[in-house]
């Protein structure tokens, strides 16, 4: 008997027995407790209980049948203590659940619309899948844009999920390169070996930090200046003192690896290529901040790279190198993996907590602070995996030695996602400080007509810049004076032949589609500047006041959104307007 | 050790340039009051959690970047704030014009006077040829006690704050959809009557722009009969049980047209069961 009042509905067995596979694989019992046994805790904690086994569930209803069922959400309902109505709300957040029955019985087969793949055509491809019989869904980036055009199947009927381009070999541009630092084991260590990685110098860092002691690791991590590399280049070291300096509480270390930023797909690559690297840098992460619990949280699109970080954490916990007392170092750690389920808003760290929790995706207000009230309320280090990469070199080397590459303000090395129109797309690794240009041309240079109109920096959030930008040095500082951003560390080149119109046009879209809706700065004004744009389109002209309205839109946007997304979803928008890329071209 | 005796601090705080002083844990807005300053907000009431979603209260803060709600955010001691700013204008204004240029804004009287004090015009997005998109739902008509029509819903949170955490504890409703395509939801979109419903209407009596209405309340102004100027409003006590709620009814021509509870009672906060809510039918013997 449940006091949570359930409709008629009921699941299948197929789905009652999907759901409870995916609980007992985090060692959960997927009964309906009594409510005698309900009653040692109460209200709401009793409902956060086991809240967070929600999207997991849902992913395993969504898997089975093919979308999410009344009988299905009703079963999860019941079993998990969370309200159908709340449930429902959570499955309607995603884009990879389904609320109504399939026309097909068939998989999905997502097509990405983003720039990248704007530009190389993603049309030729949904018609081609078409004409195939696939059932296509065309949306936002996959995270695959040095591949452009991108397409992810998403299974049904039990069928995993499946990237064809993942059956193709993987190449690193810059393979033999003697000067790479975070990729030195990407084509070189077996991403499916332990033996493999710990032949190339794998858990030294772990090791050599567990004889350091917290504190120095701690020091150390100030001391290199790494800052995050997720995009607001946050000092990891003040954050890891923040939550080391919390004390009674549990607390966390989470990977943010949500890696949804249009034009963003170096943390793919490092976790597919490298992904003990991921596991034993996040658990240095707990041993410096004190941190137990490890989660990873990965966008549900990257179906390789979980299976690869799933592997790995299996042969770190059976080597001891996670759980109690990881690698000898005294400190019990381990990790979880929670897939998401198509929502770039999760990447937002206070909205990926919701997510990960079994909430709506929705940012949370701050203060307060993730490092004092982040998952479950508890004190959390959330990283990039690419911050956490270059934390080894800080143990191993110390923070002086990591500090002679990049700049003073900028140390280190910075991993650049290269797409759209330039010779060889793929992950590169540079010192800070490189110019824009010198990067290019490692790249291969402009491709398409070889003539170079912009770069998009920063992807989506980011900004663009003209030809007259190539001697720009790639700082954290350098971009700032410039009025633009290193962000993710997208590079996205656009020739002369590109419709930029159409391209900015796509990016307004992608913040309209992906506003998590909750504040009204940013859930009307992303789609009111959508359809300003939209309307200069077909006018092929932008009036004074249509120009002067986008301008006051952003200005409430910044100023009075809640979180990232709507301060920078006219970033972009405006950048191309400064630079003239849209709305002073003649009408097409 | 068992001295439990809770200290209130008090924190001072500058608000266009008068010192206010407040206890510690006061927000920014409810200093803004002492201080005698008007203040719109939407998604706050005062027996509800903040969410802080709508962003219509947001002033300036010295230090930071962004503007901030000052519904939600705690006052600190040395807090420099400024309410009357052309930033904090822009952002009330833009707030109030977007929410107008979405949804039907003609019932949300609290909304009206600050829309016209900070100029807002939604009307001014689009055109004929590029009409806007709007939220138009048709009205839920479900039952005979109150009626859904989300075409004036502006994602308040109040009814689902109401319905979950913060009073009722049934969480029939939820938030549900993403962006501009998200509304307030049973699962599924089921009926009220199939749904966890208790027909308690706290949702109803929080929410703010008629987008939730008493069926009396609706029926009435169908017909172009609901006159709030020609009713009376009676303060008793419910007489189901015990518990002592203050019941307010509100009285059109000799008829109880809708039942409401002060919020700053001490015993219902504002919210109340289906019985004092809506068992006043027996009143007119029906
Ligand atoms: C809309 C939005 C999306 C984001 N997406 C990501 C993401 O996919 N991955 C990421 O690491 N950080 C993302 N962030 C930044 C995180 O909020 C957070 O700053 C970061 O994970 C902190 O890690 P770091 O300090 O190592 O960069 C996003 C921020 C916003 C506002
Ligand atoms: S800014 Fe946009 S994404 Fe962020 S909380 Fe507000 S509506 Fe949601
Ligand atoms: S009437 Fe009461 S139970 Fe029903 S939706 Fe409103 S608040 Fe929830
Ligand atoms: S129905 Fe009313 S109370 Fe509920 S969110 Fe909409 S406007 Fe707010
Ligand atoms: S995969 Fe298409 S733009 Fe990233
Ligand atoms: S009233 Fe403060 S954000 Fe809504």
């Amino acid at each position: 008997m449940t006091d949570i009042y359930l409709g008629a509905d009921r699941a299948t067995d197929a789905e009652a027995a999907a759901v409870d596979a995916a609980l007992r694989s985090r060692g959960v019992d997927p009964v309906v407790r009594p409510e005698t046994e309900r009653l040692y805790t109460s209200g709401t904690a009793r409902r956060r209980e086991r809240r967070h086994f929600l999207l997991p569930a849902l992913h395993a209803l969504q898997n089975e049948a093919g979308w999410i069922s009344p009988g299905g959400i009703n079963y999860v309902a019941e079993v998990l203590d969370v309200p159908p109505a709340e449930a429902f709300g959570v499955a309607t957040f995603y884009d990879l659940f389904r609320t109504e029955p399939p026309a097909h019985d068939g998989d999905t087969f997502h097509v990405c619309v983003d720039a990248a793949c704007q530009i190389a055509g993603y049309d030729d491809l949904a018609a081609s899948v078409r004409a195939a019989g696939g059932h296509v869904h065309l949306g936002p980036c996959l995270g695959q844009c040095e591949r452009a055009p991108a397409l992810f199947v998403q299974g049904a009927g039990g069928r995993p999920d499946h990237v064809p381009a993942d059956d193709e070999p993987f190449e690193l541009p810059q393979a033999g390169d003697e000067s790479l630092r975070l990729l030195r084991r990407i084509g070189v260590a077996d991403p499916e070996s332990l033996e493999s990685y710990l032949a190339h110098g794998g858990y030294r860092a772990l090791r050599r930090a567990g004889e350091m002691g917290a504190e120095a690791v701690l020091e150390a991590v100030a001391a290199s200046g790494l800052s995050g590399r997720g995009g607001a280049a946050f000092p990891t070291g003040v954050k890891w003192r923040a939550v080391a300096a919390e004390t009674g509480r549990p607390k966390h270390v989470v990977a943010n690896c949500d890696e949804s930023e249009p034009g963003t797909f170096k943390d793919r690559i490092v976790m597919e290529q490298d992904p003990f690297a991921v596991i034993e840098t996040m658990t240095i992460a707990g041993l410096a901040t004190g941190a137990q619990n490890g989660w990873i949280y990965i966008r549900g699109e990257y179906p390789l790279a979980t299976a690869r970080l799933q592997g790995a954490i299996d042969a770190a916990r059976a080597a001891g190198l996670l759980g109690k007392d990881a690698a000898g170092t005294g400190h019990d750690f381990d990790i979880a993996i929670w897939r998401g389920a198509g929502a770039y808003i999760c990447g937002e760290e206070t909205a990926l907590f919701n997510s990960l929790e079994g909430f709506r995706g929705e940012p949370r207000n701050k203060p307060p602070f993730p490092t004092t009230h982040g998952l479950f309320g508890e004190p959390t280090a959330i990283n990039n995996p690419e911050t956490l990469l270059n934390v080894l070199d800080i143990i191993l080397e110390g923070a002086d030695a990591y500090r002679t590459r990049g700049t003073e303000r900028s140390p280190g090395t910075k991993l650049l996602c290269l797409s759209g129109k330039v010779g060889r797309p793929g992950l590169y690794e540079v010192a800070f400080g490189t110019t824009l240009g010198d990067l290019l041309e490692l790249a291969g240079g402009i491709s398409g007509n070889g003539e170079l109109q912009a770069v998009l920096m920063g992807g989506a959030a980011g900004s663009f810049v003209g030809p007259d930008s190539l001697g720009l040095p790639l700082t954290l500082e350098d971009t700032r004076a410039a009025g633009t951003t290193l962000g993710s560390g997208v590079v996205m080149a656009f020739d002369t032949s590109d419709d930029m119109t159409d391209v900015v046009v796509r990016i307004a879209e992608f913040f309209r589609n992906e506003s998590c809706g909750q504040c009204v700065p940013c859930r009307v004004g992303a789609v009111r500047q959508h359809e300003t744009l939209v309307q200069m389109q077909r006018r092929g002209s932008l009036s004074p006041a249509r120009r002067a309205l986008i301008d006051e839109m952003a200005e409430v946007m910044v100023d009075a959104s809640i979180c990232g997304l709507g301060h920078t979803a006219a970033s972009a928008v405006r950048s191309a307007l400064a630079l003239g890329l849209i709305a002073s071209a003649p009408s097409r | 050790m068992t001295d439990t005796t809770i200290t209130e601090t008090a924190v001072t705080l500058t608000i266009d340039g008068q010192p206010v002083e407040v206890a510690e844990g006061s927000t920014i807005h409810s200093a803004c009051v002492e201080a005698g300053i008007e203040t719109p907000t939407l998604c706050w009431a005062e027996n509800l959690t903040p969410v802080n979603v709508c962003r219509v209260c947001v002033v300036e803060l010295e230090g930071s970047r962004a503007l901030v709600p000052s519904c939600s955010r705690q006052a600190e001691e040395g807090m420099v704030v400024q309410t009357g700013t052309p930033r904090v204008r822009h952002s009330r204004r833009m707030v109030l014009e977007f929410l107008g240029s979405g949804v039907d804004l003609s019932q949300a009287d609290d909304l009206h006077h600050w829309m016209k004090a900070y100029g807002a015009d939604p009307d001014r997005y689009g055109d004929e040829d590029h009409p806007v998109e709007r939220v138009e739902e048709p009205v839920k008509v479900q039952d005979e006690l109150y009626i859904r029509d989300y075409s004036k819903c502006v994602l308040c949170y109040k009814c689902v704050e109401a319905c979950g955490d913060d009073a009722q504890h049934t969480f029939a409703i939820a938030v549900a959809g993403r962006g501009f395509d998200a509304r307030i939801s049973t699962e599924f979109d089921v009926t009220l009557p199939d749904s966890a419903c208790v027909y308690c209407g706290n949702c109803v009596g929080v929410c703010p722009t008629g987008a939730l209405q008493f069926k009396t309340e609706y029926d009435l102004r169908e017909v172009g009969e609901w006159r709030p100027e020609d009713q009376t409003v009676t303060r008793t006590v419910c007489s189901y049980c015990g518990v002592g709620c203050n019941l307010d009814l509100h009285v059109q021509d000799e008829r109880i047209v809708k039942v409401t509870s002060p919020s700053d009672h001490s015993v219902t906060s504002g919210h109340l069961c289906i019985k004092g809510r809506f068992g006043w039918q027996y009143v007119h013997g029906e």
